[in-house]
């Protein structure tokens, strides 16, 4: 690369398209490296649906109004607090406005089809999902003028004092390897791919992990700014975890390999031992645990088990159900001990207590008299035949993330700011998520925090 | 499992999308898909012929290929879709007519257009064929009218009821849907939404031909078409009309309803169906069905053929070159209806049969 760019984007996801694009609208030149191939683009964005923002009254697209506050209030709720407040309500407000802009870029929401799609009220919803997104924001920044690279993979960082000055290409552009440029956004993901890195916090436990998302985020970037003196925050063991299906890739399987059927029976690990109150709590919050309680099981393998009078209760799935017509022939199948699943289920059965099933609310059908008890909608698993989803931790995101501003301005350890480096996306959700998930809110981050890099990037590299 | 191949890859793809949905706002075929847990043929069938091939959904895939998911719904169900065509072709034994269909399309057209020169020349003596004839009555000099019309309307009749059967066998195959045929209000939205082509138009984003820019004209293109089709068939109805009701004869003036029809549609069938051929030339091939390129591109240039020569032959009424013009223009509308059945335009037929199924099925949903 000949030319100095004004901004350089690493990363090509949501925050960095939306950094790319605001800060050309601000008059900047940009250059994107994105380290995937073009299919690939995009990081986990490819697999997002739908986006977390303020509205103060319902649209076409939402059923009604989401205040500031009560956003605040779920995140307050999710994190325990663990976020930062100025940041996190900064955010929410800018949420608002976020909404109009994005659909500027040319990003559809999706409609309501007259009673056959559910809105919601909270999020909205990509038409045609986060890959259409992309593509939107793909051809949006192409016709501004923002030169784009594929397969762009960044070896190393220059930085100087909490500047920066270069980029390092794996593979040279125009004979060279060296990208300078006035100014850096970092919107280059987690490091949820990177095995080796996820094993220094889990141990060989990682290796039974599978990514959900792109096999793309490495962190290398993330990496090369914390040893370069950019100050870290969120707590590298923490990582976004739900149960997903066993059978599933170990890279890129997305959302269609999710379980949602915790509830309709037990889950036992691989010595068909059950191990934790599958009627704790409603959907979203089981969502959110399952995913490491299974990583804390021997080989981090467990099964869901349920019978035939609940099949259509839930989404239809990927891969089948593991069925059997006996208990002992499921556990057959499964490889488990058929005395000790076929203990487990009649006792499970036997302390079912009569009740009112439904799951939509804590109902109460529990469980008397066993360790752990179901403590809603349990109800017997009799009825043949008998079937069962595998499942592993499926690893969404991770936490630990480069500490910024409300600029999106990088702070260095010690707290200064950084001169020109600026992030945005999961490589920054931290500031925002110490801990938990609630359904959009990683698109909020990369949206809102994109848009205001850019903008800050592009002021920054004209002064 | 299924009866083929294909209808095996529809029912893993509708397994990979109905535990997504991401693509529910794209089109008719995700909701209609997201009414079932399962699929039989019949189903894969009817979604297979509501699928309008817009491309939307291949293009916001995160599984398409390269990925190991190698999701690619516009592909197999097109194939799905010229599978089913063959399959309710009436009678069986013609069924094999999609297979080369481009070949078969085109023989026939041949045949039929030399049939009618040859049949005009060997009926009149050259001086007939070649001769300049005006005035009411003129095209009779080669075809007595009645002659012309049972021939024609034979053959139209052949091609409704050959359709027809054709229809009966996706209805019985889609498992006969209760109450479909008597819901009105269905009806009048299946109209409106094949009227104005509700589904081609990615989910209102635009569709996708070439390449992931969704800069797709087919749309346009097909209105031209279609349109100017109804409009060619409503003169040939009115000109029917003006010969037996008001004992008026043909050639009308150029002011004259029939004819004012015929031209309008005649341009429409000349402007559509050379742009959706340059569409078609353009398309990216991971979204079609290869092997069937010559189904859509016969039926096309003979939608092509059957205006050129009928605008031809308005241009030229009055000179020499009348006789000939009228053989290859009634040869190419007579090859037209009865290869009808057995070819490209049943998609319009079946798809409109599942567009009925599907407002009902969503009117059916709403009551619930």
């Amino acid at each position: 690369m000949t030319r100095r760019f004004d901004v350089l984007v690493i990363g090509g996801g949501n925050a960095a398209l939306c950094a790319a694009i605001s800060a050309r609208r601000a008059g900047a030149s940009v250059l994107v490296l994105e380290g995937a191939p073009k299919f690939y683009r995009g990081g986990n964005t490819r697999h997002t649906r739908n986006m977390r923002c303020a509205h103060d009254a319902a649209t076409e697209i939402l059923t009604g109004p989401y205040t500031e506050e009560e956003f605040w209030k779920d995140l307050l709720l999710v994190t325990g607090g663990q976020t930062d407040e100025e940041l996190a309500r900064f955010m929410i407000h800018e949420s608002k406005d976020i909404l109009n802009w994005i659909v500027e870029q040319g990003v559809r929401w999706q409609p309501s089809l007259g009673g056959t799609l559910s809105l919601g009220r909270t999020n909205s919803f990509f038409l045609g999902g986060g890959r259409a997104m992309l593509n939107a924001l793909y051809r949006t920044a192409e016709q501004l003028g923002v030169d784009i690279l594929y397969n762009a993979e960044v070896t190393d960082l220059r930085i100087e004092d909490g500047m920066f000055l270069s980029a390092q290409l794996k593979q040279p552009v125009n004979g060279k390897t060296e990208v300078r440029a006035s100014t850096l956004v970092a919107a280059a993901g987690g490091f949820e791919a990177n095995i080796e890195w996820l094993k220094e916090h889990w141990g060989e436990a990682a290796d039974n992990f599978l990514i959900r998302g792109t096999p793309y985020n490495r962190g290398s970037i993330l990496k090369m700014l914390l040893a370069r003196g950019v100050q870290e925050i969120g707590d590298p063991t923490q990582c976004h975890a739900v149960a997903i299906d066993a059978r599933a890739p170990k890279f890129d399987g997305g959302i269609i390999t999710r379980h949602d059927s915790v509830v309709f029976g037990i889950v036992v690990n691989k010595h068909a031992q059950r191990f934790y109150d599958e009627g704790e709590d409603i959907w979203p919050k089981r969502y959110a645990i399952w995913g490491r309680l299974v990583a804390a099981q021997p080989e981090q393998i467990a099964y869901i088990i349920f019978d035939s009078t609940v099949v259509t209760s839930f989404m239809p799935t990927l891969f089948p159900p593991i069925a059997g017509q006996t208990v002992a022939e499921l556990a057959g199948k499964l490889e488990l001990d058929p005395a000790a699943l076929e203990k487990t289920i009649t006792e499970f059965n036997a302390a079912v207590q009569p009740g009112t099933f439904d799951h939509t609310i804590l109902d109460d059908c529990r469980t008397e008299g066993i360790t752990p008890p179901k403590t809603h909608w349990a109800r017997k698993i009799e009825t043949p035949p008998y079937l069962a989803y595998p499942v592993r931790p499926g690893i969404t995101f991770t936490y630990l993330g480069t500490r910024v501003n409300k600029q999106a301005r990088m702070l260095m350890k010690g707290g200064k700011p950084s001169a020109n480096m600026f992030a945005a996306g999961e490589i920054m959700a931290g500031n925002v998520l110490g801990k938990g998930y609630a359904a959009g809110i990683g698109m909020t981050i990369g949206s809102v925090f994109g848009r205001v890099a850019g903008r800050e990037a592009a002021k920054n590299a004209r002064n | 499992m299924h009866g083929t191949r294909i209808l095996q890859e529809a029912d893993r793809l509708m397994t990979v999308c109905n535990s997504c949905r991401y693509c529910e706002g794209l089109c008719a075929v995700f909701p209609a898909m997201e009414m079932r847990r399962a699929f039989s043929d019949g189903d894969l069938n009817y979604l297979a012929n509501l699928c309008h091939a817009c491309g939307a959904c291949y293009t916001d895939c995160q599984f398409s290929p390269p990925h190991e998911f190698n999701v690619n719904v516009p592909k197999t169900l097109a194939i799905a879709r010229a599978e089913s065509y063959a399959a309710y072709a009436w009678p069986r034994a013609l069924a094999g007519a999609f297979a080369r269909n481009g070949l078969v399309i085109s023989l026939i057209a041949a045949l039929s257009v030399a049939t009618f020169i040859f049949g005009f020349a060997a009926a009149n003596d050259p001086g007939v064929l070649y001769g300049i004839h005006t005035g009411p009555g003129a095209f009779y000099q080669l075809m007595p009218h009645n002659a012309m019309a049972l021939l024609f309307g034979l053959a139209f009749l052949y091609a409704i009821l050959a359709l027809a059967m054709g229809v009966r066998a996706f209805w019985r195959d889609i498992g006969e849907p209760v109450g479909m045929t008597t819901d009105r209000k269905a009806l009048l939205q299946a109209i409106r939404d094949a009227g104005e082509l509700r589904y081609l138009d990615g989910g209102g984003v635009g569709c996708f031909n070439e390449d992931d820019r969704p800069t797709d004209r087919r749309k346009l293109y097909h209105h031209f078409t279609f349109y100017g089709f109804a409009l060619c068939f409503a003169a040939t109805c009115v000109g029917t009309l003006y010969h037996y009701l008001l004992a008026r004869e043909a050639p009308y003036a150029w002011w004259d309803l029939p004819v004012v029809l015929g031209t309008l549609g005649g341009l429409g069938l000349v402007v559509g169906p050379i742009g959706l051929l340059s569409q078609k030339w353009k398309r990216d091939r991971v979204l079609v069905d290869e092997q069937r390129m010559g189904m859509d591109t016969a039926f096309i240039m003979m939608l092509l053929l059957t205006s050129i020569t009928g605008l031809a032959l308005l241009l030229w009424r009055e000179t020499g070159a009348m006789g000939p013009l009228l053989a290859l223009h009634l040869g190419v509308v007579f090859a037209l209806f009865i290869t009808m059945p057995y070819g490209k335009f049943v998609h319009g037929i079946y798809r409109f049969v599942a567009l009925v199924r599907y407002a009902r099925e969503r009117r059916m949903m709403e009551h619930s």
